[in-house]
């Protein structure tokens, strides 16, 4: 995809790791947003424990740790509008999408309508967006 | 004096829990704590693992890590005691030693 002289290529973030155990989640939202600068074509991906990424309700203050799930509300503003959260991953934890913090964008094109950024895909349909992507990061 | 085991790594991540369960004789504590919080979760793939060893073994969870992570205490797998960091203590001073799976 060509947006004038700019080769637009599509970039997707794999978050396959629960939250606090280690600096993976932390290290991979610093990234997307500073990559969101780029105007590139992003998606994220929470699959396996990245599931737990996005979980609601997460209190930090007792581990002495940064509380930064509230951060991923913020990435509708950077225009970060493609959250494919897979299925099969909140199943086999007994997890819903209700279990999960809500995400939006607004659609510069719809009148700044408020939009879903979450997509709930499964396994099978997942594998096909991985393998539409230019360059998948892994955390 | 029996032994307390520490699990820190989720078991969809690692099989530390499984091993874990299957080498801690009978009357022993097993501790969840930080990304082992999630191996104490209901309903997972791995809850029906966890209740059987509870049959030999008496698993606590770190609270703190549970709350960090956004996951509910009430949905802990039934007959798991959910502690504090002072119960850790006390835990530790209970056992004639700890031993920490990595």
């Amino acid at each position: 995809m060509e947006d004038g002289d700019q080769i637009i290529k599509k970039f997707m973030y794999m978050n396959r790791k629960a939250p606090y155990g280690t600096i993976y989640a932390w290290e991979s939202l610093e990234v997307v947003l500073i990559a969101a600068a780029f105007d590139q074509d992003i998606s994220l991906v929470f699959a396996d424990d990245g599931v737990y990424q996005l979980m609601d309700g997460q209190n930090t203050e007792e581990v002495g740790m940064k509380n930064f799930s509230k951060t991923y509300s913020a990435l509708g503003d950077y225009d970060i509008k493609k959250i494919y959260i897979e299925q099969e991953s909140l199943e086999e934890r007994g997890l819903s999408l209700g279990d999960l913090q809500d995400l939006k964008y607004e659609d510069e094109d719809d009148d700044w309508a408020e939009k879903d950024s979450i997509i709930l895909i499964s396994r099978a349909e997942l594998a096909k967006v991985i393998d539409e992507q230019d360059v998948v990061f892994s955390f | 004096m029996s032994m307390l085991h520490t699990v820190n790594k989720s078991p969809f991540e690692r099989n530390t829990l499984e091993s874990c369960i299957g080498l801690a004789v009978p009357g022993s504590a097993i501790l969840l704590m930080e990304d082992g919080v999630i191996g104490a979760m209901a309903n997972t793939k791995h809850s029906e693992m966890v209740k059987a060893a509870m049959a030999n073994v008496k698993i606590y969870v770190l609270g703190p890590d549970l709350k960090a992570r956004g996951l509910s205490e009430g949905n802990v797998v039934d007959g798991i005691s959910v502690v504090g960091y002072g119960d850790f203590v006390d835990l530790t001073a209970e056992h004639a030693a700890v031993q920490s799976w990595l």
